[in-house]
């Protein structure tokens, strides 16, 4: 065979420019290669754009402030931090505010979410509809009113720290701490401190310990279950959980309590561990919130469930809160998870909401009181969106790394 | 909120190529309109009356510049701008002047690439508590909760002032100052601090002002007044005289009764007629009508009279001129000369 092969004819070889427009098997790529210029060149544009227009301003992109003095205060740091830290400090502060605001959230309102997605599935007339009307209230009503409404309800709610303080012995207070330990107050809610003394170490082993036997116990409970059909009681492994640690602490005392104190100060309670007002209303509004999604989700799940599944169960002899936990709860979670993540992440980005209410979080310091003592936006903003998407998309991770843990096994 | 900002800053620094080289006053003039940047609403100084115009202290140097450059005083946008936006709003040419109780500082002016045209108002931060808390300085408040408006020097004045003598206190930052005020009155706070004139106007809207009382500590030096951008040194020029002509016209008693009449015709004072443009060109030299610094005037009365009217003692917020009168009357209000 030592003729040309015809290009033509057998469609095998040979190109030419026209076959990008005509022929559709190069023509989708032809149009998605046209458009990714376009991008490449829009971005390019905005971002020359930036840079000659900074230029023009003579403004530059310089992270040095990080490292000047950020001279505020900021009401709630979980790591030392004075006003003579750096905005790098400043920010870490804020970073673990948003972080500590996300983790409460997530735990609540799944917990908030799974309890009302059963619950709305519920027999009972009226426990379903409350549950509706909890949904459909918190899901169609913006996060940012319920932010505001929850800060003014526990503002206007609590008591002034001025009622219990007695001023040094001078006055008499309107209000008693409850227990001597706590107090609600329109700044937040006061309860004593945990003090660790030396030996700590030994009830945080005794701890270990009993968190330890109580999974033994768990263990031993299903294996008798499973070998011997016979059901142990649940209740040992929590004796088993607490009792070492109990024991520990009443021998040594090496932990102990620091009450709030109400009379060195004449403003406010002193001491003790405050939660704040603005963490209070913030938790609670972003949990409730994302509750309400998370309870829709949860019930999606339970309905995509065959009702045969239950059934069955039920012939079985299962009691219903068994059935849930047992049968129907571990399949739905299939269903459930994906969507569950989106939630996670929706709340964690709500979280920028904090200033709404006072809360520091990384949106209030850096993109807020630095931005502004600073004038660094472009740097600034940067550095916000970078971190939201590092978080996000770990938080993206974990959960679908659980995901695949519980998707369905196909072998 | 941050996505606001984001948006700004991007729009800011993308869209509007050339802003910052580009001679303001021509796009002023062109436009037919001033964009002037004023806060979101503080009674008397930049705030919508009942009938939705705006008004107020800050807002009169907005309508002055106006005036003086259009000759008409309502050829103003006003631009509401937060602590946060204000800056960007300016710098990305969305507002062509920011006339909105900013303190003049030296990174405001240097590393943020601006230009203060003068001071309209010598503030300084004080504190205001309710008089039920029994507190007469501001030593007093150790352990106290403070509201603090974000974004501005307060923050930082605020701690400063903390850590000097040595007391504690807990901060509550806020947004805006209409939040602020709303969690001060329901206790939410002890104190709530802001530049004085700010307390003031505050404590004129609270139901009932006499039981608040402005603490007498002045912990810092608030030099407000409206800013421009760097770099276009002509716009200064003319806002910065505008402020002056203002202040001068109190001065020499230039009043919005007599200008017309001293406008008309040259008058006995050399100095008059060269700023009302009856002698001499001082209009030419800014690039403006002869007439303009009649018109600034016009526009809403001289430098006392907007205070007289807007915060001054017959109003609500009864602020007395201290530091605010004029240099011949032992305050610091001093206009270079006009020659």
């Amino acid at each position: 065979m030592t003729s040309v092969p015809d290009s033509q004819s057998d469609g095998s070889g040979g190109f030419r420019p026209s076959m990008l427009l005509n022929d559709t098997r190069y023509r989708g790529l032809t149009f998605q290669f046209v458009a990714l210029v376009l991008i490449i060149f829009l971005v390019g544009w905005l971002g020359m754009n930036l840079v000659s227009n900074l230029a023009a301003a003579g403004l530059n992109i310089s992270y040095d402030f990080l490292d000047e003095p950020a001279g505020y205060d900021i009401n709630q740091a979980l790591i030392d931090y004075s006003s003579r830290s750096t905005h790098l400090r400043a920010a870490l502060v804020g970073v673990i505010n948003t972080l500590l605001v996300a983790v409460l959230g997530c735990i609540t309102a799944t917990i908030i979410g799974v309890t009302a997605g059963v619950l709305r599935l519920s027999k009972n007339w009226l426990v379903a509809r409350l549950m509706s009307v909890y949904v459909e209230a918190f899901r169609n009503v913006p996060v940012l009113i319920w932010i505001l409404a929850i800060g003014t309800v526990v503002t206007v709610s609590g008591a002034n720290p001025r009622e219990f303080l007695t001023r040094g012995g001078a006055v008499e207070p309107n209000s008693e701490l409850i227990l001597g330990a706590f107090a609600l107050t329109n700044r937040g809610f006061y309860a004593p401190s945990v003090l660790l003394g030396p030996g700590w170490i030994a009830v945080l082993a005794a701890l270990v310990g009993g968190i330890v036997g109580a999974l033994l116990w768990r263990r031993h409970v299903r294996q008798t279950l499973f070998k011997h059909g016979k059901l142990l009681p649940g209740w040992p492994a929590w004796a088993i959980l607490v009792l070492p640690a109990l024991v520990v602490q009443l021998v040594l005392t090496p932990v102990s309590l620091s009450m709030p104190d109400v009379a060195s100060n004449n403003f406010n309670i002193q001491g003790g561990t405050l939660i704040g007002k603005p963490l209070i209303a913030l938790w609670l509004a972003l949990s409730v919130y994302t509750g309400a999604f998370i309870a829709e989700n949860v019930r999606a799940g339970i309905l995509s469930v065959s009702r045969g599944q239950t059934e069955a169960a039920a012939a079985l002899g299962l009691r219903p809160r068994r059935i849930m936990n047992l049968v129907v709860l571990p399949q739905a979670l299939r269903v459930i998870i994906p969507p569950l993540i989106s939630q996670y992440l929706n709340l964690t980005k709500n979280s920028s909401l904090a200033i709404a209410v006072g809360y520091a979080d990384i949106t209030a310091t850096l993109g807020g009181i630095t931005l502004n003592q600073t004038g660094r936006a472009i740097e600034s903003v940067l550095l916000l969106m970078l971190f939201y998407l590092v978080i996000s998309l770990s938080i993206s991770a974990v959960m679908n790394v659980y995901n695949a843990s519980v998707a369905l096994k196909e072998r | 909120m941050h996505r606001s900002t984001f948006y700004g800053v991007l729009a800011a620094t993308a869209l509007t190529a050339g802003a910052a080289g580009a001679a303001t006053v021509d796009d002023v003039k062109e436009r037919g309109k001033l964009n002037c940047g004023v806060s979101t609403g503080l009674t008397g100084f930049s705030a919508p009356n009942a009938s939705g115009d705006w008004e107020g202290f800050d807002v009169a140097v907005c309508r002055a510049v106006a005036a003086a450059v259009l000759g008409d005083p309502n050829a103003v946008e006003f631009v509401p701008t937060t602590g946060k936006t204000r800056f960007t709003s300016l710098s990305s040419g969305e507002i062509d002047m920011l006339a909105r109780n900013t303190t003049w500082t030296f990174s405001r002016d240097n590393d943020l690439k601006f230009e203060f045209a003068g001071v309209n108002y010598y503030d300084g931060q004080g504190f205001m508590v309710p008089t039920g808390l029994g507190v007469t300085s501001a030593k007093d408040l150790d352990g106290a909760t403070v509201c603090v408006q974000t974004g501005t020097t307060t923050e930082l004045n605020l701690a400063d002032f903390f850590r000097k003598n040595n007391i504690s206190y807990e901060p509550v930052p806020i947004e805006t100052n209409a939040e602020a005020l709303q969690q001060y009155t329901a206790g939410a706070c002890d104190a709530y601090t802001t530049d004085a004139s700010g307390l003031a106007a505050n404590r004129a809207t609270l139901e009932n002002p006499s039981e608040h009382v402005i603490l007498p500590e002045i912990i810092s030096k608030e030099p407000l007044g409206p800013l421009v951008r760097h770099g276009d040194n002509e716009w200064g020029d003319i806002v910065r005289w505008t402020l002056n002509a203002l202040i001068a016209a109190e001065e020499y008693g230039v009043t919005s009764a007599n200008v017309a009449d001293m406008a008309s015709a040259p008058g006995d004072s050399p100095e008059i007629n060269r700023m009302l443009g009856t002698e001499g060109n001082l209009g030419e030299m800014i690039g403006l009508d002869a007439d303009w610094a009649a018109n600034a005037i016009a526009a809403g009365g001289n430098y006392g009279e907007l205070f007289a009217k807007n915060i001054g003692e017959d109003t609500p917020i009864g602020l007395s001129r201290g530091l605010n009168a004029q240099w011949t009357e032992g305050g610091l209000l001093y206009s270079p000369p006009f020659r």
